[in-house]
């Protein structure tokens, strides 16, 4: 190996860190016990590779060598552990590797057994996705914090609660058995689909969306259909978010101003994204009956396949939303469905629906209904109202793109 | 291996019904299933025969009748169980034929 020059050092451990970590980690967990001890050897790993590959060269594979580097570190601290009694029981389910065998290229890909402990059922839900970006994303811990909006302090405690229950409970480190397969891999879909959707419209900020989370999403997302091929409920995840990512550079103007889907242009949709994101959801929907994925994919492909607003078949994803309904009633595929309705049958069957919503608590603090009356009573003629509707949402939403949008539409109103 | 305590809630009306009753069938069946797993176990009268003591910070106690927490699920007994994992407990805990429904404790190894 040649030597390399520190800044294409940085660069081929950055790149080490963003495409290996979760790797590096799960490999080395297995052999460390617990989970702080395979991240304090992991980082050491990735501390010794900002020292040694300028000298040494970069590595042919990079992965490789930071696993037998962190694994090796973890069985030397595990070995001056030994003797002290640890606060905390091992993680369970690693008895079948105990040696040293951090040599050679058999190292196991255990990034599946990690990916179930991060976002098993038994923890919290905020936890189960703080873990997944620390844990399989690598995020630091203030990373976290940021993406999701809250005090680092707040953030620390829940990733320490949500490790300290793996541990005190016993939280294996495995792959679920078949006949709990399919609930928890729903749990870890969960996850990720929150990790995407907090990107995708970011819930607070200057910007609408928040890309790297988003980009997170995806590569996760992608990440578990590489582990498991053969799910249909996974495809469908993959498809939904490429499909949905697919508008990504037509969602905003060049003021970071948000643009409706109705005003989009149409040419800066990612055709790449859409093609791969329709052959998935082929996939997924051969499996009867189409998971909740996998429908909500149909739907955005609908969209990505019709040329023009104007074109686009609303009974089709009206047809769509009802199968969503029958199988995942929730109030904001409610929500979703009455919207689908003013456009394929008229603005006063969509209002009506609406209104029907108001009850619902969930929605009571939710902005899209209010923004979704205000645009049909706009539509209807009716601007006084539309003008109430449209205040109620801006006071809703922290995010201040949508802010600016919902100020251009009450500006727009005549009176 | 770990141990875990099974806690199991019932519905109080539905528990008195069955007071004095012996143990049900399905507890029986349960219980000669899971017998390899199970240290212990017991049924608890209802919670109106319970009583709380709580420290009152000045050395004394205050005793009064009832659970600290009343509410339509009370406790009815509970199992102590050994299981390889959190997993393995849930399974054990899902076949607990409990009116309600059960918590799983992890007990924790005082060295």
């Amino acid at each position: 190996m040649a030597q390399a020059a520190g800044s294409e050092v940085a660069a081929a451990v950055a790149d080490a860190h963003r495409r290996e970590w979760a790797f590096v980690l799960a490999a080395t967990v297995r052999v460390a016990g617990d989970i702080d001890a395979a991240e304090e050897a992991v980082q050491d790993a990735y501390a010794s590779a900002l020292s040694t590959w300028g000298g040494n060269g970069i590595p042919h594979n990079p992965g490789a060598w930071l696993t037998v580097t962190a694994r090796r570190r973890a069985l030397d601290m595990r070995r001056r552990a030994a003797t002290a009694q640890r606060a905390l029981p091992k993680l369970v389910g690693r008895a079948d590797d105990d040696g040293d065998g951090a040599e050679g290229d058999d190292i196991p890909d255990d990034r599946l057994r990690l990916i179930f402990t991060c976002c098993h059922p038994a923890l919290p839900p905020e936890g189960r996705v703080a873990l997944t970006l620390r844990l399989l994303c690598g995020l630091s811990t203030a990373e976290v914090a940021r993406a999701f909006l809250v005090p680092e302090a707040t953030m620390a405690a829940r990733i320490t609660r949500a490790k300290k229950k793996i541990a005190a409970a016993g939280i294996p480190y495995r792959v679920p058995s078949s006949d709990e397969l399919h609930e928890r891999v729903d749990a870890v879909l969960s996850v990720i689909y929150l990790v995407y959707t907090t990107g995708h419209t970011a819930p607070a900020g200057a910007d609408l969306m928040r890309r790297d989370l988003a980009e997170r999403g995806v590569e996760l997302a992608r990440l578990l259909r590489a582990l498991l091929p053969a799910d249909p409920d996974v495809a469908g995840l993959l498809a939904l978010v490429l499909l949905t990512e697919a508008r990504r550079d037509a969602r905003v103007d060049g003021n970071h101003d948000l643009v409706l889907l109705e005003d989009q242009d149409r040419s800066k949709w990612d055709k790449h994204a859409v093609t791969e994101g329709i052959a998935l959801l082929r996939e997924a929907l051969a499996s009867r009956p189409p998971g909740r994925f996998a429908l909500m994919a149909a739907i955005a492909a609908v969209h990505d396949e019709s040329g023009s607003w104007s074109g686009t078949d609303w009974q089709e994803i009206l047809g769509l939303y009802d199968l969503l309904m029958e199988r995942w009633p929730s109030p904001v595929v409610r929500l979703n469905r009455a919207i689908a309705l003013g456009f394929a049958v008229g603005p006063a069957e969509g209002l009506a629906e609406l209104d029907a919503l108001g009850a619902e608590p969930q929605l009571a603090r939710y902005q899209y209904l209010a923004a979704a009356r205000g645009d049909f009573l706009v539509r209807l003629g009716r601007p006084e109202e539309a003008r109430v509707a449209f205040e109620e949402a801006l006071i809703l939403t922290d995010n201040e793109a949508e802010q600016r949008f919902l100020r251009g539409r009450l500006g727009g109103l005549a009176g | 291996m770990s141990k875990y305590l099974i806690l199991i809630y019932q519905d109080e009306a539905v528990a008195r019904q069955a007071e004095g009753e012996s143990i049900s069938a399905n507890y029986q069946e349960f219980m000669e299933r899971r017998g390899a797993s199970l240290i212990s176990g017991a049924a608890l009268h209802p919670s109106s025969t319970a009583t709380s003591i709580r420290r009152d910070g000045t050395g004394g106690f205050l005793v009064t009748d009832g659970p600290f927490a009343e509410s339509k699920e009370t406790l009815g007994g509970y199992y102590l169980v050994e299981a390889a994992d959190l997993d393995e407990a849930l399974q054990i805990g899902k076949e607990v034929p409990a009116g309600v429904g059960v918590e799983v404790w992890p007990v924790r190894v005082v060295s």
